[in-house]
């Protein structure tokens, strides 16, 4: 805060800086945000007829908060959040740890990690996809010809391994982010400390917990609710990989909404789905703001 | 440090377990793409090709009427338009907004706070409200229309990565530009940009990035080969009648290849971006 | 002489929009099955040659997406499309929500008697028509004719019954691992399966307006499903396929039997995409002794005109055109006529005898799935309930039971 006291600013200097972003961010987000909240409300439908749609109240939240299929979908949604979400957050510093050594072919090393950030997630699902093909995949393939596995299994066809294949996809692709920042995070960890300690024979683990982690824990937790709320209105790896199937056991929130909507024309108890995503992504927001001001006062 | 033998073989252990899981999925679908279609669908599975097939690319990347090469071009420039064009304007609009928030915090919390939020919302939360605006505005199956709700995604994102970058510039460096007589907008063009351009192309990335993934709208907002992009072509590959895995693998090479390379040739800047205090020159 | 050049100037203008302004349709068409994207863009050229007023621009989504695709682009008003292609399961959900114009008045009198009644289904909700009936289409059982001819077995399956006995056999001579392949993945393809069998176990969806699917012939056709799993002569992976996995699988020669749409006789026996070409059996999908003769199900197509087309004349011609019965015998290999006379032309009939005989018993059979305006609720619930028998979480009855229990409770 000392910085806004030294700056001293006049009242109402830098407005016309932020004019720009909150007149756009108004028009396509403020209004339709305010519509869906409204739509919520009644018992609109996707029609043509140009009926005016009529309040219905709370209704629709009564609606969705005892549709079984809803409830499922959010259970989907959050199983898929806190696994994935996890995994990356071990995997992404485990990598992040071991690509801060020093060793031959670091820069390269370091390279290889944007790859898997930087493939497009419709990609990522369809190269996952036909590893995961059931007749022709790699996946089977190896397994069986390394002698892992006695049969080809139908990887995204039953619906104990589906969500769990489709959460591997996502955290090949997923914990590159965490490793990045974790990684940038630990080049500002003075080595000189970390040697002395090495050199006093301290425990690795306790090097870790004690004088690694409080330098990244700040970003990484940047990276942690950042991944987190992705994760929760995750869509498009799911949509081309299962759709939802097999049995909806990796059918998501937002696939949920998507299908109350568009599928069954239910535009009401649709917004009142994605107003349920709303509340519970603000929620996490919230715990967001509250880590980053903590941490501003750190 | 020194590290024991043991340390070390183990230190190169990880790194090729960790390079092997990144580089085996990836590889895979490079072979895929030049595996002949006989050749993918026998079993016991081929992992190397008899002999390089490179037709799917000629393909793909032969415009002609009516063919995957031309779906596949027309929607590799709408993906490029769209990205660029977006990044440019999160930029423009970023960078001022993110320096105000830097320079003059106060009373702009809650600016910060809703420009957070807004890029966590759930899509599905804005998509029929956008649909009927863009249907009365025309811009439907429009690159315009995507660039627009992109810039809502990207914005914010954009000025709350690039506000913390502006943080880490120190005050007294602009007071000396502002004695010399430039005005506020001129300090952070010419002074506070440059101390944090890592920042500014981390931030970039970052855009161009999200552009290029984005799948949710361009799949409800894009029909023709006029405004489809990648992400949706793709997809339709995959559900449409080209059950020819490898032409798909192919597909997704060459749409991975730009933001990939644009990925790994800025990494240095990125990963000085990320770093809080980043700016040392 | 300003007055004059603006005189002028209207004079031209208003001249120039009696003589040209070329209208552009917005047509929409799906990916798979039937027509192929090459076949309907041939039958676009030809008609915008014949009508040189008129352009059409064409846009191919994955069926998947067209469902959505024609109902979010209805709040797009004359933006929208002007020609779509619409499933027979969807008439009634469209008309109560006004998404396409009634054009009963439109069709002649004459065209009822020359057309399939099965087809004219298709586009009727309320007797009202909402569009021309184009793809005609239904199940048929598909058959590798060497396989058959290797375990000694004469003629392919009459009911579903033998269907599984001749599997056994050739899957006991080790001629193919899993005889047997279904499009069951969670969509409405693995619904086509079911009413298939449904309809040939004389099953009803609702018996006086309740669901009824969970008992008789409805609960026989998922135990028949499951049955033919666990016996190990379905190929298991049919949970994730859909109909061009299915081609996929039968065209490589990894199938004995496999359940599909027309489109893939043409395909099959195409050797450039085929390792079965000319060894492609196909008859109509086999009945149950006692029950039926032979079975199949409604799969067609029609094509309407949305309601907030300003052109709706223009669509209407472009409509007639593809549906007419010369050019639906040009192109018959990929999906056949509407028009019970083109069955007997040497055009529709020329190298593909076998599909056009199996096709006079099987038109005649379109067993419809359920016109209710909640179809597509109806669908998703029962796509989950299938699925959770199929893949062993729930016992048939158990899955079925429930699925009617929530079916009943649609608002």
């Amino acid at each position: 805060m000392t910085r806004g006291q030294r700056a001293s600013p006049a009242a109402g200097q830098g407005w016309p800086f932020l004019l720009p972003l909150l007149l756009i961010l108004l028009c396509v987000i403020g209004y339709p945000l305010i519509r869906t909240l409204y739509l919520s409300f009644t018992d609109a439908s996707l029609n043509a007829l140009g009926i005016r749609p009529a309040w219905l109240g709370w209704d629709n939240y009564v609606y969705a908060l005892t549709s079984p299929d809803f409830l499922s979908s959010l259970w989907h949604s959050t199983y898929f959040t806190v696994v994935s979400v996890a995994l990356e957050v071990v995997i992404g510093v485990l990598v992040a740890l071991l690509l801060n050594q020093k060793f031959r072919g670091q820069a390269f090393a370091r390279a290889l990690l944007i790859l898997p950030w930087a493939i497009p997630t419709i990609v990522n699902a369809t190269m996952w996809r036909w590893i995961y093909n059931p007749e022709y995949g790699a996946l089977n393939a190896l397994l069986t010809q390394t002698g892992l596995m006695g049969d080809y299994r139908s990887w995204l066809g039953s619906p104990s391994s589906a969500m769990n294949m489709v959460i591997l996809a996502d955290v090949w692709k997923n914990y590159s982010l965490v490793a990045l920042i974790a990684l940038a995070a630990l080049q500002s960890v003075p080595d000189e400390i970390y040697e002395a300690a090495a050199l006093d024979g301290v425990p690795i683990w306790t090097r870790f917990w004690r004088l690694t982690l409080p330098f990244i824990l700040g970003p990484l937790s940047v990276a942690v609710v950042l991944r987190t709320i992705e994760a929760f209105k995750v869509f498009d790896i799911i949509y081309v990989m299962t759709r939802g199937g097999p049995a909806d056991a990796t059918k998501t929130a937002s696939f949920s909404v998507y299908q109350e909507a568009f599928t069954y024309l239910q535009a009401g108890s649709g917004a009142a789905y994605a107003n349920v995503m709303v509340l519970i992504s603000a929620l996490l927001i919230a715990g967001y703001l509250l880590l980053m001001k903590r941490q501003r006062a750190a | 440090m020194k590290r024991t033998p043991l340390q070390s073989g183990l230190l190169y252990l990880g790194v090729f377990v960790f390079a092997a899981s990144v580089l085996l999925p990836v590889a895979w679908m490079l072979i895929s793409s030049v595996m002949p279609a006989s050749e993918l669908t026998v079993k016991p599975l081929r992992w190397w090709p008899q002999h390089a097939d490179w037709s799917r690319y000629r393909l793909l990347l032969t415009l002609g009427e009516n063919t995957p090469g031309q779906t596949f071009l027309y929607a590799l420039r709408n993906s490029a338009a769209v990205a660029m064009t977006t990044t440019l304007l999160a930029l423009l609009v970023g960078i001022p907004a993110a320096y105000a928030l830097s320079r003059f915090p106060r009373g702009k919390d809650w600016i910060l706070s809703s420009v957070v939020a807004t890029y966590m919302l759930p899509p599905v939360a804005l998509l029929l409200p956008l649909y009927q605006m863009l249907a009365r505005l025309g811009l439907l199956n429009t690159v315009w229309g995507l660039i627009l709700v992109y810039c809502c995604i990207i914005m914010p994102f954009a000025t709350w990565l690039l506000k913390s970058n502006f943080d880490t510039v120190p005050p007294e460096i602009e007071e000396s530009g502002l004695v010399d007589g430039l005005s506020r907008f001129g300090v952070m063009t010419r002074i506070t940009v440059p101390l944090a351009l890592p920042g500014v192309v981390t931030t970039a990335i970052f855009a161009i990035l999200l552009a290029w993934d984005e799948f949710f709208f361009a799949l409800l907002f894009t029909n023709g080969l006029a405004a489809k992009t990648l992400p949706v072509a793709i997809s339709d590959f995959t559900a449409g009648r080209a059950t020819d895995y490898g032409l798909i693998m192919t597909a997704g090479v060459l749409a991975a290849l730009p933001p990939v390379l644009i990925a790994v040739a800025l990494q240095r800047g990125l990963l000085a971006g990320l770093t809080s205090g980043g700016v040392k020159g | 002489m300003k007055r004059m050049i603006l005189g002028l100037s209207l004079l031209l203008s208003s001249a120039s929009t009696v003589y040209a302004a070329p209208v552009t349709l917005h047509a929409l068409f799906m990916k798979q099955a039937a027509y192929s994207e090459a076949n309907i863009k041939d039958m676009t050229k030809a008609f915008e040659a014949k009508n040189p007023g008129v352009k059409i621009n064409l846009e191919f989504v994955p069926y998947e997406g067209l469902h959505d695709k024609i109902v979010s682009s209805a709040s797009a008003g004359s933006n929208g499309y002007d020609v779509v292609l619409f499933d027979v399961i969807w008439p009634t959900e469209f008309a109560k929500n006004g998404f396409l114009t009634d054009v009963t008045s439109r069709i002649p009198a004459a065209d009822n008697s020359r057309v399939f009644s099965g087809a004219w289904t298709t586009v009727t909700a309320d007797s009202k028509r909402y569009g021309m009936p184009w793809i005609l289409d239904t199940k048929y059982l598909f058959y590798n004719k060497d396989m058959l001819k290797k375990a000694g077995i004469a003629a392919p399956p009459k009911t579903w019954e033998e269907l599984q006995k001749q599997a056994a056999i050739i899957k006991a001579k080790k001629l193919v691992e899993y005889p047997i392949v279904w499009s069951w993945s969670q969509a409405e393809a693995l619904i086509c399966d079911y009413t298939t069998l449904l309809s040939a176990y004389g099953g009803q969806f609702y018996t006086g307006g309740k669901p009824a699917f969970n008992t008789g012939g409805g609960l026989k056709a998922l135990q028949y499903m499951t049955g033919s799993l666990k016996s190990g002569l379905s190929n298991p992976n049919s949970t994730e396929y859909l109909e061009e996995d299915v081609r996929k699988v039968f065209s490589d020669g990894k199938a004995a039997f496999a359940l599909n749409w027309t489109y893939m006789y043409a395909m099959a026996n195409d050797p450039k995409q085929s390792k079965v070409a000319g060894n492609v059996g196909i008859v109509p999908a086999p009945g149950v002794a006692g029950v039926s003769q032979a079975s199949a199900m409604n799969g067609s197509m029609g094509l309407g005109i949305p309601t907030g087309s300003p052109h709706k004349d223009e669509a209407w011609k472009f409509i007639q055109y593809l549906t007419s019965a010369p050019a639906q015998e040009q192109f018959a290999t990929l999906s056949l006529p509407i028009w019970k006379a083109s069955y007997s032309k040497p055009a529709v009939v020329k190298g593909q005898a076998d599909l056009v005989k199996a096709a006079n018993t099987s038109l005649n059979l379109m067993f419809p799935r359920p016109t209710i305006a909640q179809y597509p609720q109806l669908s998703t619930l029962l796509q989950t309930s299938l699925q959770k028998a199929l893949l062993g979480s729930q016992t048939p009855a158990q899955a079925l039971d429930s699925a009617a229990k929530a079916a009943s409770r649609f608002r």
